[in-house]
């Protein structure tokens, strides 16, 4: 059971008093098909939400995951089009992600140079990659079997994205808490030169972290790529921002070590529920990213306000 | 003769930059004359200014990715004011959109220094607050050009003086000039090394009695105010600002930072090393529009690899110099 005075407990009751109140607003919210809704539209960026959660709890951070979705994406169309079969173009576009992810995990911990700037920098050039293989078009002429894929259910009304969610979540779940790679994770990103002093293969566990958020990234992308049924060069473009939102409100701790896989699942169905009630409320994109900036912000001040609470309280009596 | 190694530094990055210019001069018929200043000049000045004030903000161990909201922000914000009251002496308005960046600054800076919040999670929050202001504010509605007093938009093509061909407009003297006083103020008075202490070992700098929160904060309003009149000159070049106006030119800056030798993990750096960062930048922006055998396309990506490459040689090279040392010099 969760406890309720835990982070997690927290979130749980937020989530809960969120589902309460867009249902109250909106007899909509909580039927099948806009909940299924609600997932299918931001499916591509929880996905990557899981593996971030590593990267963070390890005390690094990725912001060229939403550049690998729009390169591996971009990459597929372009082979798609010069007449490579589906199926292999699938493939090369996964090769792609894991390509990148070593790219990052050359200079990471190859280099030793910050994980910010590496991948400020790829986040740049994936992007541009991504441009020069699909310029100013848009490539849309895919396989019917990928647009089916990626826009009809594969369980009932649930499509095949939901369902590697659902898959992956648990995978990630049982790796990070219920594996000794999980507790290596924990301990790099609590403290990586203690870490380094026990022995640990510190520089294996990181490449091994990045290379999977770039396949994870160039899978997300593709089942971008399947969903809308097309892609331009600003596929995925400023996803890196909601992604990192959802892994550190769920209480992931920006500087390692610290969070939970079932926080950041919690704080993505909030997410979800949120944007998805403020967007039956007819409330803008633009607004939308604003509100989840201020609980971006509340979220790293919780912790603050409940040390003060506790001061005031041991002051008062 | 020994040269200190920040002035090295800056060398290094000055021959990075004639050489970058003589390579494009060999590829590009008719490259090298007046009209390439004349049109690189004004882009520069704009994320120069941008780039010194994420300076200061990195020096002290923290980094601004609001920026770019920012500088869309004071541009719409100084347009409305402008379109509301046309009367504004023009001498002011710089001023005002200044006034309008730093108390975006104040925002950030507060929230960093007061409550010790990491600033990357705090400013990756205000990117989108801030933009979500000007969405709200703006109504969907966009600033343009013939709603604006003329003299705003004449401002950014107005010459401070020409050389020969070459046209030195208003707005990058001013910029050159706030780059200078940066430079002066953070080598030469007490109070801008205190960026430098605090950055560079935070537990020293505390024991020495500095006050690291105060000058985190000032950190940020400094960025915000030099946010704020890049904004200014932003909507003069422009005239049409829309909600999307300065969108993604934190990375530009923070790019112009990194390659300009400024340590991302604050305490060490030069901002005339930054300026030259920002016109690099700029000039392979440009000119690769113009380079005939690779597509335009390529501008994003050669841009990110070149800052990998530059921190990658960067580091690899300090680390070098750092080991061939003699132990006990500092």
């Amino acid at each position: 059971m969760i406890a309720l005075r835990s982070w997690e407990g927290f979130l749980f009751a937020v989530l809960i008093l969120i589902y309460l109140v867009n249902t109250w607003n909106s007899p909509v919210f909580l039927t099948v098909g806009n909940q299924i809704n609600m997932f299918q539209l931001s499916v591509e960026k929880i996905i990557v939400a899981l593996v971030m959660t590593f990267v963070i709890i390890n005390g690094e951070i990725d912001l060229s995951v939403a550049s690998v979705m729009g390169l591996a994406a971009c990459a597929f169309g372009w082979l798609v089009q010069a007449g490579v079969p589906g199926g292999g173009a699938v493939l090369i576009a996964l090769g792609i992600g894991i390509a990148c992810g070593a790219f990052n995990a050359l200079f990471i911990v190859g280099f030793g140079i910050p994980s910010l700037v590496v991948t400020l920098a790829t986040m740049i050039a994936f992007r541009g990659l991504a441009r020069v293989l699909v310029e100013d078009r848009g490539i849309n002429d895919f396989p019917a079997w990928f647009d089916a894929v990626g826009q009809q259910g594969l369980i009932g009304p649930v499509p095949l994205a939901m369902v590697l969610f659902a898959i992956l979540a648990v995978i990630a779940f049982l790796i990070l808490q219920r594996t000794a790679f999980g507790r290596k994770v924990y301990f790099i990103g609590a403290n990586r030169a203690v870490a380094e002093y026990s022995g640990l293969d510190v520089r294996a566990v990181k490449a091994k972290i990045f290379v999977a958020a770039g396949l994870v990234a160039a899978l997300a992308g593709l089942l971008f790529a399947a969903r809308v049924g097309a892609v331009r060069g600003d596929v995925a473009n400023g996803f890196e921002l909601d992604i990192i939102t959802m892994v550190l409100l769920g209480g992931v701790s920006i500087f390692g070590g610290a969070g939970t896989m079932s926080g950041t699942i919690l704080a993505i169905l909030i997410v979800l529920a949120l944007r998805n009630g403020m967007a039956l409320e007819n409330i803008t994109g633009h607004i939308q990213t604003g509100v989840l900036g201020i609980l971006l912000i509340l979220s790293v001040m919780v912790p603050l306000i409940r040390e003060t609470g506790a001061r005031l309280i041991a002051r008062a009596r | 003769m020994r040269i200190p190694l920040g002035t090295l530094r800056i060398l290094v990055l000055l021959a990075v930059f004639v050489a970058t210019v003589l390579f494009f001069a060999s590829q590009i018929d008719g490259y090298l004359n007046a009209r390439l200043f004349n049109r690189i000049s004004g882009s520069v000045a704009v994320i120069a200014l941008i780039a010194v004030g994420q300076a200061f903000v990195v020096l002290t161990r923290n980094i601004d990715l609001s920026i770019g909201s920012v500088v869309g922000c004071t541009a719409y914000f100084t347009g409305g004011i402008l379109i509301a009251y046309p009367e504004l002496p023009p001498a002011l308005v710089p001023i005002l959109a200044m006034a309008i960046g730093a108390l975006f600054g104040a925002v950030n800076g507060f929230l960093v220094a007061r409550f010790h919040l990491p600033s990357i999670i705090v400013t990756l929050a205000t990117l989108a607050i801030f933009r979500s202001i000007l969405v709200q504010s703006s109504d969907g509605s966009s600033i343009t050009t013939d709603r604006l007093p003329t003299w705003l938009t004449s401002f950014a093509t107005q010459n401070a003086f020409t050389l020969g061909d070459l046209q030195v407009r208003w707005i990058v003297v001013v910029s050159i000039l706030v780059v200078l006083a940066a430079h002066v103020f953070l080598t030469r008075f007490r109070a801008g090394r205190t960026f430098f202490a605090i950055g560079s070992n935070p537990d020293a700098a505390a024991f020495a009695g500095l006050n690291a929160g105060r000058t985190i904060f000032l950190a940020f309003v400094i960025s915000g105010a030099l946010a704020g009149l890049a904004g200014f000159m932003f909507l003069s070049r422009f005239g049409n600002i829309t909600v999307v106006a300065g969108l993604g030119l934190e990375l530009k800056s923070v790019g112009a930072v990194v390659l300009g030798g400024v340590n991302i993990f604050g305490g060490s750096g030069n901002v005339l090393g930054v300026l030259i960062g920002a016109a690099l930048i700029d000039v392979i922006d440009n000119s690769l529009v113009r380079w005939e055998i690779v597509s335009e396309f390529w501008r994003e990506a050669v841009l990110g690899f070149l800052i990998l490459l530059a921190v990658t040689a960067d580091t690899v090279l300090m680390r070098r110099i750092l080991r061939r040392k003699p132990k006990g010099t500092p």
